[in-house]
């Protein structure tokens, strides 16, 4: 049982369980799944599909975190995804074509791994600090959709497009499949390969691994790219469900819930350890907020203090301090021994 | 330099860490007008006397009498009100603040409110040309003198104080010769004005360069206090290391190892002027197969630099290095690990340690990281390296799942020495192995690094302990001052020979 209450994946999923019991008490239907037109329905799904994009940036934001970086930039990327896919279809003689809709959505990755390839390089090779390096991009890389849109929302009407976000495939939503297959290949590239210990050790202590012979030059950019491979695909998502291109709002704060996603997970902010699976928790709980705002009407002007005291609640169920400081239970922390103070 | 009153006067200091006793009994005296040397090995108290001193510590025993005063310092503030100022090593000034900004930070002469910036000037003008800096624009910015102006900057703010104890520890070790000799300058104007100096340095020239009088620790107890004159530096080393230079001698012979001829060999490694700007320079040495060199000098003659060249984590910038007969440049450590060289740095948990990855990840890491993130050591593979070296290497606890941050400061060693092992390297350099680990574990190291070079592997082995290095040696290259003086092979070589290199004055 103790086991159990250490086990850093504890309390996020309790939190998550809790959330969703919580609903199902203001709707009795809320944990109910049905099927129609052969498809599933419910708020479960809806939760897991309109969750999606954030659980893919999330993944690639926890290999990052992991690293001892951050990437603030994936909104932008996510943003600049749908824009020129948008564009491309929008521009294309036959915007209707699955041959478009492939193209522009291949081009729009490409997008996003050069992107994150010069996140990448900014923070290896010219060796920014990484919240500075990615700031760059997140700022800039608004204006950039917004110059590959024209300012414009770019609307499209592309039935295979469409089907990113918003189909079903096997009575699943195809968001949701897709951001199932890139958290299984997240988890295969990372743990089937030594990637993940490299990249751990690389978070944990630079020094030694560089002085073990470690490239985490290369290992950097890796998660990098990564990072903007996801918020790419997340980009794409967040368009097709749409069915257009909005630069300034796609994606808008996303990489503030994705951080959040890896830090309720359980991955520590000063790198290191992580937890794929805790990351997907942490996304999983940030959506159920949301829907859970709707669920309980709570007036719109409220809904951030709510999502807020939320995240406050589990990140203080996560800390042992504060739950020996609440719980009272266990002796009081023994006094710190005096530390030097340097003068 | 007349015997007048002290004015500091410790007596029978005693500070205890847990398990620890960092100081035991030690009495220290401070004259006006005089600059007092404080000297000791690595961990012999001279740091912990210093913060007992300036109030970083609190002490459990003795008194602390300042210009006839009992004191008990709580902060160092309040040694500050005292008039003890301290220069630190690395200098704690504002680097992007100016120079008069950094001598008054923090009690800046204050009109209406404001701060008095005319008046700023003038103080710290005053305070410069008093220590015949005047040539400093006091609005300069700090940043952009050297860091020989930042220390005498440092002492600058020291001096504004008006204190009558400064205290410099370590001030020279980032100093070229020239800034030494401006540093020391300043320090013996200091002195005729009647300032009492205390001065830590590991430079043993620097010490008889600049000091009157000398205390001598080890092993947090007080070894004596001696005018510098009376006191030759071949006394000084061994009352430093604690062992008289008779018994020295008499100490176990080196066990005679067979020193074939190598001239005609082709060596692994071989380094001919090797250095690094700022570093250490005239690295000259030759490493063959199943050889090892012993790399002796005293703490910051260079001994890590060295080895750090070798490994290229630095990158030397004179002289050239070949490797199997091979010249190459080492940038990086990856590019020395491909050419079979290995390097364990002393500072194991900075520079060595992954803490918060198991024992099995740990060992692992070199050989991964020279296969590449994609191929990775099949866990099979992990299980059973993992399991061979830490039998042979007796490495507890034997669970390779535990985190290795767990685990004893000898055990952690061998880890790193495994690591290392794993990858088969043809030369292994090992910077202070034995350092803070229990006698056991150390012998058993030792014994170690002996059968790997009758394999056939070079090693360079780095120790403070000279005898260690005496025993495993076939030859000894001596560093001084960050400079190679001298390789000696060992035949029949005593510790008061390398000492004699050590303590020589002219290289």
């Amino acid at each position: 049982m103790s086991a159990l209450l250490k086990h850093r994946l504890t309390w996020p999923v309790l939190a998550l369980v809790l959330l969703l019991l919580l609903n199902q008490l203001f709707r009795a239907d809320f944990l109910s799944v049905r099927v129609q037109d052969g498809h599933l329905y419910g708020s479960l799904i809806d939760i897991l599909r309109n969750g999606a994009p954030t659980i893919l940036i999330a993944l690639g934001m926890t290999l990052v975190i992991a690293s001892r970086g951050i990437d603030l930039s994936v909104g932008a990327v996510a943003a600049i995804a749908g824009a020129i896919s948008c564009m491309y279809i929008y521009s294309s003689p036959d915007p209707t074509s699955l041959q478009t809709a492939a193209t522009g959505v291949a081009i729009a990755v490409v997008a996003g791994l050069l992107l994150g390839a010069w996140n990448g390089f900014l923070v290896s090779v010219i060796g920014i600090q990484p919240i500075i390096a990615t700031l760059v991009l997140m700022t800039a890389g608004r204006g950039l959709a917004q110059l590959v849109t024209d300012g414009q929302i770019i609307s499209v009407s592309n039935d295979s497009y469409q089907a990113i976000g918003a189909g079903f495939f096997l009575g699943l939503p195809i968001s949701i499949l897709i951001a199932a297959a890139a958290f299984g290949a997240a988890g295969l590239l990372t743990r089937r390969t030594a990637l993940g210990t490299l990249i751990e050790a690389v978070g944990i202590n630079p020094v030694a691994s560089r002085l073990a012979g470690l490239d985490a030059r290369t290992i950097t950019w890796t998660v990098y790219i990564f990072s903007g491979l996801c918020a790419a695909v997340a980009g794409l998502m967040i368009s097709s469900n749409v069915t257009a291109a909005d630069a300034n709002n796609a994606g808008l704060y996303i990489e503030m819930d994705a951080i959040l996603a890896v830090v309720i997970g359980g991955t520590s902010l000063a790198g290191g350890r992580y937890s794929l699976v805790g990351t997907l928790v942490g996304a999983l709980i940030i959506q159920t907020l949301t829907t859970t705002v709707y669920t309980l009407g709570i007036p719109p002007e409220a809904t951030l203090v709510f999502k807020a005291l939320v995240v406050i609640a589990v990140c203080l169920l996560q800390s042992p301090r504060a739950r020996t400081l609440f719980g009272r239970r266990r002796p009081p922390v023994p006094a710190q021994p005096r530390v030097e103070v340097a003068a | 330099m007349s015997e007048t009153v002290p004015v500091v006067d410790m007596q029978g200091i005693s500070i205890a860490f847990p398990g620890v006793r960092a100081l035991d009994g030690v009495d220290f005296r401070l004259f006006p007008g005089e600059v007092h040397a404080l000297l000791g090995e690595n961990g012999a108290g001279k740091s912990t006397l210093i913060k007992a001193l300036t109030g970083v510590y609190a002490i459990d025993g003795g008194t602390i009498t300042v210009l006839g005063t009992r004191q008990s310092f709580g902060t160092p503030a309040e040694a500050q009100a005292a008039g003890i100022s301290t220069v630190y090593q690395e200098v704690n000034l504002c680097p992007n603040l100016s120079v008069e900004e950094n001598i008054l930070l923090g009690r800046e002469p204050r009109r209406r409110g404001g701060i008095h910036w005319r008046d700023v000037r003038r103080r710290a003008q005053e305070v410069l040309e008093q220590l015949q800096l005047g040539h400093i624009d006091p609005r300069s910015i700090l940043s952009s003198h050297s860091i020989a102006i930042q220390q005498l900057v440092a002492i600058a703010r020291a001096m504004q104080v008006d204190a009558r104890v400064l205290i410099l520890d370590e001030p020279t070790s980032s100093l070229d010769a020239d800034e030494v000799q401006q540093l020391f300058s300043v320090i013996r104007t200091l002195r005729d004005r009647g300032v009492a100096i205390l001065f830590v340095s590991h430079f043993l020239e620097q010490v008889y360069e600049v000091s009157d009088r000398m205390t001598v620790l080890r092993n947090g107890r007080l070894v004596g206090e001696y005018l510098t004159r009376d006191l030759p530096r071949m006394g000084l080393i061994s009352k430093m290391i604690g062992k008289e230079l008779d018994a020295l001698a008499e100490l176990e012979e080196a066990e005679s190892r067979r020193h074939p001829d190598r001239t005609q060999e082709v060596p692994f490694l071989r380094a001919e002027g090797l250095g690094r700007k700022g570093s250490v320079r005239d690295v000259t040495v030759t490493v063959h197969a199943g050889e090892i060199l012993g790399l002796a000098g005293l703490l910051g003659s260079g001994r890590t630099e060295t080895a750090r060249l070798l490994f290229g984590a630095d990158r030397a910038d004179q002289g050239q290095l070949s490797i199997g007969g091979t010249s190459r440049t080492l940038r990086t450590p990856r590019a020395a690990i491909d050419r079979g060289i290995a390097f364990s740095s002393e500072n194991r948990k900075e520079e060595g340690l992954i803490g918060d990855l198991s024992v099995r990840d740990n060992l692992i890491l070199a050989m991964q990281a020279g296969k590449g993130w994609w191929r990775r050591v099949p866990r099979a593979t992990q299980d059973k390296l993992a399991e061979r070296f830490i039998k042979a290497l007796d490495i507890r606890p034997s669970s390779k799942d535990s985190l290795i941050r767990d685990l004893s400061g000898g055990n952690q060693q061998k880890v790193l020495l495994a690591r290392w092992l794993i990858t088969d390297p043809k030369l292994l350099i090992l910077d202070e192995p034995t350092r803070g680990i229990d006698i056991g574990a150390k012998t058993q190291i030792q014994k170690l690094i002996s059968s790997l070079a009758a394999d056939g592997m070079s090693v360079v082995f780095i120790s403070a302990e000279l005898e260690e290095v005496l025993r495993l040696s076939d030859h000894i290259a001596v560093l001084k001052d960050r400079q190679m003086v001298a390789d000696i092979p060992n035949d029949g070589v005593t510790m008061e020979d390398v000492m004699t290199v050590i303590a020589g004055t002219t290289p």
